[in-house]
């Protein structure tokens, strides 16, 4: 019984410690003895709170096998999952990924009446006409006059922003957020964008210029993926 | 080999009748066969404007349910021996309209005629589908107003997703020139960049137009007002001559120019 190789390696590092499970076995196997090593070093309730991370190497865990996992480690014990780690993705969901960090071109005309559904970025070449409306998961980029409404962040990200050539719009919506023109007649603005103000807790229209200081993120390739 | 043209705006009372008769028969007069169509079925304007509400025997549904030839419906001028009315139906149901129905008598049109012009309902409903089901291009007209210009913009996305049909024109319809100076109606360079696609004419709002229509006899008929030499304009610019934009400065009068010229010498 001792040759068995371990399914079950648990290291302690100064973060915490890492769980690794063997990405051969069947699931039912690791649990077992994963329940057991863990129900033998009972912890005195007085203890820190120890920080785990488990490490799946190439094993994708279903929904509820994670559950089973989560439960095992965290009921009865002073230990708190900081993240669950797999090298692998789900071919659907790497795509998925990859449709929400690309950027779509369009090259149309929105006019009055019609609506552009968009997922991940939208550059826009042409305009949006009043009663047009754009709509995006992730930021829009508009190369033409934005008269009507446009949506970033549909699916309610916070960081996302609009902008365009020229900006004269209806409405600009950010995840939850919606500002709506003034309404006394007023001029519109050129090469300006529109993001959320945590502070003023409302969407604001600033020059180009603050996306550099307020969207870090937006220099990185891979921001989307980082953020998951 | 005829060509099928729609006149058609989105909003009502624009001005789509009058620019059809006026168009027609400014066509007319350049010698071209034309045949007019009303699909406005249940308020039927154009014999009225074109004075052949007192010649009708039979229209549009009567030829679409086959109650008679399409060449008995058809009503010639009093003017032009090559320009014909098919009148819209006043009483009949119209769902017996179809777009295929409007399909087959257009293509039957374009054996005879040179240019078939379509007088559009307003609304984007059924009326609407079956006017543009036949056309090959388009005519939008549009006022300087915003809803008007909005609705406008609205019929343009329709039209660009119909297939078979050229990319649609514009004619911007009423336009008072010492309002649009002043800024209080929308400029002409701003309703061409909105909504993007190419202008064929501008007319200015004209009581001419009014007083025309009330005696049956199209604008375009008379030959000095402004609004007759600009839907003269339009027809050429439709045969592919290229005709300059009419000035909407008006005429100065012989007493406005001796002011004028004594204004400079102070």
């Amino acid at each position: 019984m001792l040759d068995k190789k371990q399914l079950v390696t648990i290291k302690g590092t100064r973060e915490g410690l890492i769980l690794f499970i063997d990405e051969a076995c069947s699931f039912n196997e690791a649990i077992t003895e994963l329940h057991d090593k863990i129900n033998s070093s009972k912890p005195k309730p007085d203890e820190p709170i120890v920080s785990v991370t488990v490490k799946l190497g190439n094993r994708y865990l279903k929904t509820e096998q994670e559950e089973r996992l989560r439960e095992i480690i965290s009921t009865e014990n002073r230990f708190e999952i900081y993240a669950i780690e797999s090298d692998v993705v789900l071919k659907d969901d790497a795509l998925r990924w990859k449709e929400n960090s690309e950027v779509k071109i369009v090259n149309q005309i929105i006019r009055s009446g019609q609506v552009l559904n968009i997922t991940g970025d939208l550059l826009l070449i042409g305009d949006v006409n009043p009663g047009g409306k754009v709509i995006a998961t992730g930021n829009v980029y508009i190369m033409g006059n934005l008269y009507g409404i446009a949506h970033a962040g549909v699916n309610g990200d916070h960081n996302t922003f609009i902008i365009a050539s020229y900006m004269k719009p209806t409405q600009l919506r950010i995840a939850n957020y919606i500002s709506r023109a003034p309404d006394y007649e007023s001029e519109g603005v050129y090469m300006e964008c529109g993001l959320i103000d945590e502070e003023q807790d409302k969407i604001i229209i600033d020059r180009l210029q603050v996306l550099a200081r307020k969207r870090l993120e937006l220099n990185g390739f891979e921001r989307r993926i980082q953020n998951g | 080999m005829g060509e099928a043209i729609v006149i058609t705006s989105g909003k009502g009372g624009v001005g789509k009748t009058t620019t059809s008769a006026n168009i027609g028969t400014a066509l007319a007069l350049m010698e071209k066969k034309v045949c007019l169509i009303d699909t406005d079925i249940g308020l039927r304007n154009l014999d009225v404007i074109m004075g052949l509400e007192n010649r009708i025997i039979y229209d549009i549904v009567d030829v679409i349910e086959g109650r008679c030839k399409l060449k008995q419906a058809l009503i010639r001028d009093k003017r032009f021996e090559f320009l014909s009315l098919l009148p819209a139906a006043q009483t009949s149901d119209k769902t017996a309209v179809t777009s295929e129905g409007m399909k087959e008598i257009i293509t039957e049109l374009k054996q005879e005629y040179d240019y078939i012009i379509i007088d559009c309902p307003a609304g984007i409903e059924q009326g609407y589908q079956n006017a543009v089901a036949g056309a090959d291009r388009a005519i939008v007209v549009t006022t300087p107003e915003k809803a008007s210009v909005r609705d406008a913009d609205r019929i343009i996305g329709l039209l660009e997703k119909e297939e078979m049909m050229e990319s649609p024109r514009l004619v911007i319809n009423r336009i008072r020139n010492h309002m649009m100076k002043s800024g209080d109606m929308i400029d002409v360079d701003d309703i061409v960049q909105l909504l993007s696609i190419d202008l064929i004419g501008i007319v200015i709002d004209d009581e001419e137009v009014i007083k025309a229509s009330n005696k049956g006899e199209p604008v375009a008929l008379t030959p000095n007002s402004k609004a007759s030499i600009a839907y003269r304009n339009i027809a050429r610019r439709i045969l592919g001559e290229s005709v300059p934009l009419q000035s909407l400065e008006d005429e100065k009068g012989m007493f406005q120019r001796v002011k004028e010229f004594f204004r400079m010498g102070s």
